[in-house]
């Protein structure tokens, strides 16, 4: 391990020791990246992947002169996540200015809400593993436009200390956000690490939902700034809190929060005192590392934009809007899982390889849920982990409801359905088409099967005479053989009946 | 060929229009009186040259192909240095952007372009627009036509300094608290800030956001008017751009000329914008032309504007920390200059600190420590929300005013022009210098400033400032026009046929990236 990396790592105290002695106090503050066409205040693509510097303009670069134009999509999407975190839309909005020197800021400063922000005062209610419901109170949730790319170059860590110069990619710079900021959350307890990882993934959940984002942690579209506080069992004082910084997978919320209050604990039982600071979030160690000292002073001489009117969404649009909100996705769940019957470990699948909509459309195609489910989570899943691509991108719920249909109706086995299933996906057209052109369909041909059998119980004429002195067991040789004879393309359990009556009736 | 300077820009475009003339000729007559008496002035930062009679040649073989163009398409005109032209350098007067060449061009600059206007070059100004008297200027000063030991007005003194000295018929200014209107006046030029919104600020350097506005510079009112409905209406891309449609600021003009169109315009002469602290020449020319006005029908009512005695504490409050924000941005890493440190280490602080450092101006230091300042925690309230509050009090005074009268009037400023170095000790003599223009600025309301005579105790310029309800900057026009017909039909000749004849000096200097 680096030293730095040696250095960084604090003494930790016992989880559950750290909880009998201090209360944590937790509050989150998570960035949403609008999948918006275009950047927030200029007409530049908001796009992932570009060449450097590709996406912008003399607006989203800071050049002198550039002005700023809002982009009523992004107004249109904040207000729609608003609604949906229970949030009351102002009717009275503007743009504040943020002022603050770093090279990623073009203007050096950030375009953002201060005391008007768009939405203001919601609620949304989480569920814990243990079936625990807590209601995490939403302040506030504002625009603003997101920062360019630092990349720190010539150092080994890739970090900022040791390197020898920066480059700044400004594609990212005005991209929207919408900022969610939590009331202080208390009584989180033990599970304070499970409500920060529960909280941000259903803010990530309805904001997919919205289709406001595309709410990929990994590329960054929901970031979240995790602010961790601990007090004295029986005080009523708050304590010092850190803000640990740019937390971006689900997991790591869980981490960084437990990791904060062992070594918040650990400080405060040795008679040290907590800094004010933001921390950086360590994914490789695991471990927060102090950042730059923040106090509550800290002055960003926030004043309205100049460039930019108020806004007053009217009360109409706002409605509007609230008509176009999806069910909530933890009410759609519960009502998922009642409706399919599924055990929690069966939807906990389905829901975990984010095939939620793929099962219930397939449902609504017609299949029983508990068929699309082993399909949707079974032969499609590892076809398309293989392929390194998205389960739903394979095929589409409608084609797998004509599959499962014939599978029930007893036109295809599951050896020879996974047959017709490739045969779709590559491209040869529906199911029943590809049972035909593959000639693949199960031979429900008494009479052929017979003549099979009949070939078969005679050329084993030891196992005929078993079979026929009650040795039940005896018919799977025979079975296989007429399966092999059938190409596989019999129904097992039939050919089983029919060897069981043809070596009685056979001379 | 020299005549065609002497020309306004409707003269010129007359003869353009009717080919006797062509935009080449007008471009070269321009190119080679800047050659005779720019290096003394140094009313402009950079010339275009070869590149304006290029553009001048395209619109005579336009013209020549029977293309039926913009009334103004081949005149020449001069750009304040504060816009954004992706053809020549656009430096805002500072060290900082040395050399540097926008990507792209304002909104005005083109509108000037699409309409055939061509562009002689970039003019000089106080750095980003930050003084009243061109002396804050890192490229030198400007000197004044009327007499070369005194300023020529500011921030754009090189816009009227060229209007004034027939190096161009017309310029484009900016004007943040008075710095189209004041340079106007003391240049006996013409100089019109529309009403904010009116004119795209896209392109054009942020000063103060809410108070910037871009506007016309001129000879006479009709030239004014022609410019301002070329660069006029809604711009997308500039969020304070008002949708309005708006009438034609020359057909308000024209209509200035018929006869009888001062009779019946109620006419507010602002009590606190006079008496103690206006010259005394100033003084008499503004009564002069109030009983002109008289004479020629108007009514003269005197109106109180109670706030106004607040307006320049507001004003450099609320300019400051708007331009402490704005100008954040001129950081050494995406344009303009760069500037290592002595010692130290290479870090973007140290560097953008050093050539911050080294790139501004001390005005330009001083407002930005002083915006810096105003809007800090525990400052805010006391200093930028208390200056809000009297802006919108200001706006009340003129409401009321208005609601008694037609254009208020006052004189364009306290003095004429003042020597260099008068008043560059002290900052406070050098902002009081713009009370009579700031509170057009504070309330977003149009401004135009005539020229209605010489002070006789020093033979300069005095001017006019005549200001109307927000939207209704047509009606400046009107007014503007009747008082600037009336004053030379008096005088028998215009004023700036009395500046003193310019001597040609020896050009020994190019132009280009002038320093």
């Amino acid at each position: 391990m680096p030293s730095a990396e040696m250095k960084n790592r604090a003494e930790l105290m016992d989880f559950d020791k750290a909880l009998e002695l201090f209360e944590p106090v937790l509050g989150f503050e998570v960035h949403v990246e609008l999948n918006t066409k275009t950047k927030m205040f200029c007409g530049c693509a908001n796009e992932f992947g570009s060449g450097a510097n590709t996406n912008t303009c003399p607006t989203c670069l800071g050049l002198p002169g550039g002005l700023p134009q809002v982009n009523k999509k992004a107004i249109e999407s904040s207000i729609r996540l608003g609604l949906a975190l229970g949030c009351e839309i102002a009717e009275h909005s503007r743009f504040a200015r943020k002022n603050y020197f770093y090279p990623d800021t073009a203007k050096n400063f950030q375009t953002s809400q201060y005391d008007d922000p768009i939405c203001h005062d919601g609620s949304i209610t989480i569920e814990l593993e243990s079936g625990r419901l807590v209601t995490v109170e939403i302040e506030r949730a504002h625009m603003e436009d997101d920062a360019g790319k630092l990349t720190h170059m010539g150092g080994a860590t890739g970090r900022i200390q040791g390197a020898d110069y920066s480059l700044v990619d400004y594609n990212r710079g005005g991209v929207p956000l919408v900022e969610i900021v939590t009331q202080m959350i208390e009584g989180a307890e033990h599970d304070a690490p499970e409500i920060g990882r529960t909280y941000v993934a259903a803010i990530r959940e309805i904001a997919k939902a919205l289709g406001v984002s595309n709410a990929r942690m990994e590329e960054g579209n929901v970031r979240c700034d995790a602010n961790v506080s601990l007090r004295p069992r029986g005080s009523n004082v708050l304590g010092t809190r850190t803000e640990t910084k740019n937390v971006n997978s689900l997991r790591s919320v869980e981490r960084a929060v437990r990791y904060e209050i062992q070594r918040q604990a650990a400080v405060l039982a040795g008679g040290g005192t907590i800094t004010q600071e933001t921390r950086h979030w360590h994914e490789d160690t695991g471990v927060t590392s102090a950042g730059r000292p923040k106090s509550d002073a800290d002055d960003y001489r926030y004043f309205p934009e100049p460039d930019l009117l108020p806004m007053a969404p009217s009360r109409e649009w706002v409605e509007e809007l609230r008509l176009t909100l999806p069910e909530p996705p933890a009410a759609r769940r519960k009502r998922l899982q009642a409706a399919w019957g599924f055990a929690n470990l069966e939807f906990q699948d389905v829901v975990n390889s984010d095939l939620l909509d793929a099962v219930e459309a397939t449902v609504a195609a017609g299949a029983s849920a508990q068929a699309a489910r082993k399909w949707w989570t079974g032969e499609i899943a590892r076809l398309a982990n293989a392929a390194g691509v998205a389960a739903d991108s394979l095929v589409t719920p409608a084609q797998l409801a004509a599959l499962i249909e014939l599978v029930e109706a007893g036109t295809l086995t599951d050896r020879l359905a996974r047959q017709v299933l490739e045969g779709v996906i590559a491209g040869e057209g529906t199911p029943a088409e590809v049972v035909d052109s593959r000639g693949l369909a199960v031979v429900s041909d008494d009479g052929a099967l017979i003549a099979a059998i009949d070939a078969a119980l005679l050329g084993q004429p030891d196992v005929l005479a078993k079979i026929r002195g009650g040795k039940q067991r005896a018919a799977g040789a025979v079975i296989g053989a007429v399966m092999k004879a059938m190409r596989g393309q019999a129904d097992a359990a039939r050919v089983r009946e029919l060897v069981l009556e043809r070596a009685q009736a056979i001379e | 060929m020299t005549y065609l300077t002497k020309l306004s820009a409707a003269a010129l475009s007359e003869l353009l229009v009717g080919k006797q003339v062509s935009a080449v000729e007008a471009t070269r007559a321009h190119l080679d009186h800047i050659t005779a008496v720019d290096t003394d002035l140094h009313a402009f930062l950079h010339v275009a040259g070869d590149d304006a009679l290029d553009a001048a040649a395209k619109i005579d073989a336009r013209r020549a192909a029977g293309e039926v163009l913009n009334p103004l398409a081949g005149v020449p005109i001069a750009i304040k240095d504060v816009l954004a032209t992706q053809d020549m350098p656009t430096t805002a007067g500072s060290k900082i952007l040395q050399g540097w060449v926008p990507p792209y061009d304002a909104t005005v600059v083109a509108r000037l372009r699409a309409a055939g206007l061509i562009l002689l070059g970039k003019t000089n100004m106080d750095e980003f627009a930050m003084g009243s008297s061109t002396e804050h200027s890192a490229y030198g000063v400007t000197r004044n036509p009327w007499d070369r030991d005194r300023i020529p007005g500011g921030s754009g003194g090189g816009s009227a300094a060229a209007v004034a000295s027939f190096q161009a018929p017309l310029a484009l200014g900016s004007d943040t608290g008075g710095s189209i209107r004041q340079p106007a006046a003391v240049t006996g030029s013409v100089g019109v800030k529309p009403t904010y919104g009116g004119v795209s600020r896209y392109g054009a350097i942020a000063l103060a956001s809410s108070l910037d506005q871009v506007g016309p510079v001129s000879r006479t009112v009709y030239d004014a008017a022609l410019l301002h409905d070329v660069i006029g209406g809604h711009d997308p891309l500039d969020s304070t751009s008002l949708t309005d449609s708006w009438p034609s600021m020359a057909a308000a003009a024209q209509a200035g000329l018929a006869n009888g169109a001062l009779k019946g315009v109620r006419v507010g002469v602002i009590k606190e914008l006079a008496g103690d602290g206006f010259q005394a020449g100033v003084t008499q020319r503004f009564t002069e032309t109030l009983a002109l006005l008289v004479a020629a029908g108007a009514e003269i009512t005197e109106v109180s504007a109670p706030n106004f005695e607040y307006a320049v504490a507001a004003y450099y409050l609320i300019l400051p920390a708007e331009a402490s924000s704005n100008l954040a941005r001129f950081d050494s890493v995406r344009f303009g200059i760069r500037v290592n440190p002595d010692s130290g280490s290479l870090t973007s602080e140290h560097v953008m600190s050093a050539t911050r450092e080294a790139g501004f101006g001390a005005e330009v230091k001083r407002r930005i420590i002083l915006g810096t300042y105003a809007l800090s925690a525990g400052y805010y309230d006391a200093y930028y929300g208390s200056a809000q509050k009297v802006r919108t009090l200001i706006q009340r005074d003129f409401a009321a005013a208005f609601s008694q009268v037609d254009v208020l009037v006052s004189p364009s400023a306290p003095t004429t022009a003042f020597k260099f170095g008068e008043k560059l000790a002290d900052p406070m003599a050098m902002y009081i210098n713009d009370v009579t223009t700031i509170p057009a600025n504070l309330a977003g309301i149009p401004g135009m400033s005539i020229p209605i005579g010489l002070a006789p105790e020093d033979g300069l310029p005095v001017g006019l400032q005549i200001m109307a309800p927000a939207k209704a900057d047509a009606r400046l026009y009107t007014v503007g026009a009747a008082i600037e017909q009336l004053l030379e039909a008096r005088w028998g000749h215009t004023m700036l046929s009395r500046a003193p004849a310019l001597t040609p000096t020896e050009m020994f200097a190019s132009k280009e990236g002038a320093v």
